[in-house]
């Protein structure tokens, strides 16, 4: 190094080194080559485009509900994962567990709410951005194919929160997912009290729900593994899917 | 820079305005930063002040009454009032998540796209809303005005079963009127538009008219029939040996 690199400022070394070279790869200049890496070389970023219609950035416009609706799986995922650390799929201990949570736990009800609520929040936002990408047409060529990775997003949404409804297994969970799953044997064909049907109480489509006939420990531990893994692995699938035809799409609709 | 995808036949689109669009960052992760941090307050606030509810530990033997499902899918348990599970549990849902993908290629009026513009597309904005405000309407019913044993109650009133009014007989309608009434309901919904020749009709071809009036006659079946029972005391349109409708 020259003598020069004494004159620097420790953030002005820190900055022209190579460790901090090998992590940010463009320096902040205001310049518009600048403000394109920094997007550019970011993992999360690059997602974004470079440059965006001046509607598209408006709450106005898009009401932030696909992010809000985004961020809401992402406190799902986190509280998520924090839950199952104290959680037993098991008829013995799940009830249980929710007590410990409640009660013993370090900020373990304030867990259990956050994830609770932002189930719900999750829900209520996509609902609002399904009505939002309908009011602004943004379904219309050529996006009209991820307006279908929305609705499997939406029902995906949904299977998430009512596979997470039983897990607390309180009297709430289990007759609502009894009255849920009972659907399932209403199943046209397939269900053995639909019409039509074909199939026996042991084989239809609650029987494959639940793991059983009615509502035991086969169907919490059914419910659970679609809860944390099964769905929410789908579910990232198609987000990824949807974030990433949303720029092939051609950006944010704009008007024509 | 926001690439345009054009393999089709470009789409009659004025050339994009030569004025360049803004740049994104820092003002738009900017922006969801800010509305991650808002979400997250109100999130905490919301955890702080509400408990999430923890009923008894399950009894099979001991029935809730009443079951209440979720509430984004209570509107489904309101309408098992009106229809048999198969109907209402299965075949509802199945039709609106297939009806809701089906949207983008019924809909081919070009109008509106990246605007909020009622005027370009009355038709979809009309049916689209009455769809929502359905599934709101059955939200809030199933959720703050159903009881033990899913009776009514206004929101005012308590629990108590004995004030209900009594249950009304309900009838059905004989077959062969059942098979006729709905043939016709359909009917007019397959012929009033060609009849009156609206737009619509004008617009869409054989395949789109015929799917996108099935699915209108479907679901403005919910509400009718909501309101054949509960005006008409009509249980069933349709007795048949294998199902009811
Ligand atoms: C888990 C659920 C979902 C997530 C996380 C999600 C996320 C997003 C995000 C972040 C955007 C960018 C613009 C905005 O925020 O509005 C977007 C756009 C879009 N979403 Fe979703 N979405 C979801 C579900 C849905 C549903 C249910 C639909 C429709 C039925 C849908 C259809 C679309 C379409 C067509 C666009 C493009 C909009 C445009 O170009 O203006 N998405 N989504």
């Amino acid at each position: 190094m020259s003598e020069k690199s004494e004159k620097k400022s420790f953030k002005q070394k820190m900055m022209s080194g190579q460790i901090w070279k090998s992590i940010w790869r463009h320096d902040f200049e205001d310049t518009g080559v600048n403000r394109g890496k920094v997007l550019r070389s970011n993992v999360f970023l690059h997602l974004h485009p470079i440059r965006v219609p001046k509607h598209a950035m408006k709450i106005r416009f898009t009401w932030c509900m696909g992010g809000i609706t985004f961020f809401a799986f992402l406190v799902e995922c986190i509280t998520g994962i924090l839950l199952m650390f104290y959680y037993h799929p098991t008829v013995d201990m799940a009830y249980l567990d929710m007590k410990y949570l409640m009660f013993d736990v370090p900020f373990g009800q304030i867990l259990r709410n956050m994830h609770r609520w932002g189930a719900h929040l999750m829900v209520f936002s996509v609902m609002l951005h399904m009505l939002r990408v309908f009011l602004t047409a943004s379904y219309k060529p050529p996006r009209e194919f991820n307006w279908v990775v929305g609705v499997l997003l939406l029902t995906l949404t949904l299977l998430m929160s009512f596979t997470g409804y039983l897990l607390p297994w309180d009297q709430l969970a289990f007759w609502a997912i009894t009255v849920g799953t009972n659907m399932g044997a209403a199943t046209p064909f397939l269900g053995v009290e639909g019409p039509f049907s074909i199939a026996t109480k042991f084989n239809d489509v609650r029987f494959v729900l639940l793991g059983g006939t009615t509502v035991g420990a086969n169907a919490l531990l059914r419910f659970y593994v679609l809860h944390v893994i099964a769905v929410p692995v789908v579910v990232c699938v198609f987000m990824a899917i949807h974030f990433w035809r949303i720029r092939k799409d051609g950006g944010i609709s704009r008007p024509l | 820079m926001a690439e345009e995808i054009t393999e089709k036949k470009p789409v009659k689109k004025t050339v994009p305005k030569k004025e360049k669009n803004p740049y994104v960052w820092p003002d738009l992760p900017f922006m969801e930063l800010m509305c991650m941090i808002v979400v997250m307050l109100v999130l905490i606030l919301w955890s702080l002040g509400m408990d999430a509810p923890l009923g008894e530990i399950a009894t099979p033997s001991r029935t809730e009454n009443p079951a209440k499902a979720p509430w984004y899918f209570i509107g489904l348990q309101e309408i098992l009032v009106y229809f048999d599970p198969w109907y209402a549990g299965v075949v509802v849902p199945s039709i609106i998540i297939v009806g809701l993908m089906a949207i983008p290629y019924l809909d081919n009026n070009p109008k509106g796209v990246g605007e909020y513009n009622f005027s370009a597309r009355k038709f979809a904005w009309i049916n689209f809303l009455v769809g929502y405000a359905m599934w709101m309407v059955a939200i809030v019913v199933g959720q703050f005005m159903r009881g033990p044993s899913w009776f009514f109650f206004w929101p005012w009133e308590p629990w108590d079963p004995n004030i209900h009014h009594a249950e009304v007989l309900l009838k059905n309608i004989p077959f062969a009127t059942g098979l006729i009434s709905l043939v016709v309901y359909f009917a007019l919904f397959y012929l009033l538009p060609i009849i009156f020749r609206t737009k619509i009709y004008k617009q869409l071809d054989f395949t789109r008219y015929f799917v996108l009036m099935t699915l209108m006659a479907l679901m403005y079946a919910v509400p009718i029939k909501m309101v054949m029972r509960q005006v008409f005391h009509i249980r069933y349109v349709l007795v048949t040996p294998w199902f009811n409708i």
